[in-house]
């Protein structure tokens, strides 16, 4: 699927790589951020909240037709930073079929962008409840489709 | 055994208080972050400690480390003689007429947790009201939540006027009239407000209402005198006094604290155990059970004589002059929301940008080395309220130059320039 990112996760990793220091790196996930479709305000409604985050985050999962069925992810924060990881959340998962989302771990990905060590534990957490809640929707669209 | 604050007393020489050289006593900020000189301004979170009270608290577990209270030998004596003294001395800062009145607790928490299962437990009853204000930590709210869930009492709360965080007390009196017990903050952790405690728990006294404050933001900030307040219960934390972690304290009136019924059971609190039947020890020692946090309370005292020698009006002054300064900056930014009072305030300053997230602009400050505090400040019910979800949060210490506070304007409007 065309992403908004117009790159792939490899991509991205080389480009986090050439940037120099941290601060840089922050800046590139700003200007992802900036790049996140942003949700209408009719989406922005308290069953779409992902709590545990420390800003205000949104989440939709979308089928796409076809078979497998996959998901486009729909997501917004209040704050560009987090936009920015969420662009990175949905490279990995956005576009996937349900078995694909929950068999995918970001872990490595994050890791091999630096954001495990570099993100602050209370960050790790707010990612944490994102990936976890794509991945209960994910499983719950295998469910009711069972 | 103490090591006496020798260097804020030479700071102070000549009554002309030299702050860069009270700074050079805090090893941490000599530190980078991020390659940038360290800009710490989350001090209403926690404050950095003196080499003398680091050096306490080394030199209390290379010397005098032992249990407190019931030994016999050498080490025994020392260590309860340093765990008493500092007791005293906690009497000492806040002008308690006793140090039996003095209870350690691990911080503020847990000293409003200790009053809410004590004595409110004991004296309140369904129907009962609870007073806080609107604009409490979460540490003085949510004890009092689950009190009332307990027992079937209500909670009643002093509104504020808006932004410029005051409390609003015309309708004091009638709430006064309905209320058992007013639990409020002496200085506001996201407001930076300086309440008026003296005259509110007068009042308070007058209507028969036994009053707690939360001395968590002033302790360390202002002069805190519980006679002069007035109040029945005041509790602080050392972490935020230039002391360790892990310690605080709760003052109670004697009346009440001897009343009142232990918070835990075990060793210490205790004067006579059977298998079937216990006779509590005297106050303090009825509520400190278990082994204390001696150390801490070691590190706590030289904290407490550090800033006394210092001296509090001063460090007021000074905290007063950055808020100023740093204010003063801030409202040239247009579009700027500032929340707490325009004077008179404490050195906490909150706001919140028309173009970034409180977030993005501490974790971007964080990569130019300046410390801030952005989200809610465990303010939920505040900043829901003021409707924002988070703010952004600068908190000054005496160690803080108006130097830093350029250099936090600087970083705000390097970083502002990423978001537009």
């Amino acid at each position: 699927m065309a992403n908004f990112l117009d790159t792939t996760v490899d991509e991205l990793i080389e480009n986090f790589e050439f940037l120099g220091d941290w601060e840089e790196r922050f800046a590139y996930l700003i200007e992802l951020g900036k790049k996140l479709p942003p949700l209408d305000e009719s989406e922005m409604v308290e069953d779409n909240r992902v709590h545990g985050c420390q800003a205000t985050v949104w989440l939709r999962m979308l089928p796409i037709s076809g078979e497998p069925l996959a998901f486009e992810i729909r997501a917004d924060a209040d704050a560009f930073i987090v936009k920015g990881l969420i662009a990175v959340l949905l490279l990995v998962y956005s576009g996937r079929t349900a078995q694909q989302i929950t068999a995918t771990d970001c872990t490595e990905t994050f890791a091999r962008l630096g954001l495990d060590k570099h993100l602050s534990p209370t960050r790790r957490n707010g990612l944490h409840s994102m990936v976890s809640r794509i991945k209960a929707l994910a499983a719950e669209s295998v469910a009711q489709t069972v | 055994m103490n090591v006496p604050a020798e260097t804020a007393s030479l700071a102070k020489r000549d009554s002309v208080i030299d702050w860069a050289a009270l700074r050079d006593d805090f090893p941490i900020l000599r530190g980078t972050v991020n390659g940038h000189p360290l800009v710490y301004l989350d001090n209403a979170a926690s404050s950095q400690k003196p080499q003398q009270v680091i050096d306490a608290i080394r030199h209390y577990y290379e010397h005098d480390n032992a249990n407190v209270h019931r030994g016999i030998h050498e080490l025994s004596n020392r260590a309860t003689e340093a765990y008493e003294g500092a007791r005293q001395r906690v009497a000492d800062f806040i002008n308690a007429d006793s140090c039996d009145e003095i209870v350690f607790t691990r911080g503020t928490t847990e000293g409003l947790n200790l009053v809410a299962n004590t004595w409110a437990f004991d004296n309140l009853r369904e129907g009962d009201t609870i007073l806080l204000t609107e604009m409490e930590h979460h540490s003085n709210l949510v004890p009092w939540q689950m009190l009332a869930q307990r027992i079937g009492a209500q909670l009643d709360f002093i509104e504020l006027t808006g932004d410029d965080g005051q409390l609003d007390l015309q309708w004091l009196d009638e709430q006064l009239a309905r209320a058992r017990l007013l639990s409020l903050t002496h200085i506001s952790n996201t407001m930076g407000t300086v309440n008026p405690v003296a005259e509110i728990c007068a009042r308070a006294r007058a209507a028969g209402v036994v009053t707690v404050v939360d001395a968590a933001q002033s302790a360390g900030h202002t002069p805190v005198d519980v006679q002069a307040i007035g109040c029945d219960f005041l509790a602080f934390s050392g972490h935020k006094t230039c002391g360790p972690t892990g310690i605080g304290v709760l003052y109670g009136r004697r009346e009440l604290l001897e009343a009142m019924p232990p918070y835990q059971g075990g060793g210490e609190m205790i004067s006579k155990v059977e298998y079937r039947d216990v006779t509590f020890n005297v106050i303090p020692h009825k509520f400190e059970a278990g082994t204390p946090n001696v150390a801490g309370a070691v590190g706590l005292h030289v904290a407490l004589d550090y800033l006394d020698a210092i001296g509090r009006e001063a460090i007021f002054e000074h905290d007063q002059r950055l808020a100023k300064r740093a204010c003063e900056r801030l409202a040239e930014i247009e579009g700027i929301r500032l929340f707490g009072p325009a004077e008179d305030r404490s050195a906490v300053v909150s706001f919140v940008l028309p173009d970034a997230h409180a977030l993005d602009l501490a974790t971007m400050a964080d990569q130019k080395g300046v410390a801030l505090r952005a989200g809610h400040h465990c303010n939920q019910p505040l900043l829901a309220k003021l409707g924002v979800p988070a703010t952004a949060r600068a908190s000054f210490y005496f160690y803080n130059t108006e130097a830093e506070v350029d250099r936090f304007i600087e970083v705000l409007h390097e970083v502002r320039k990423m978001f537009v």
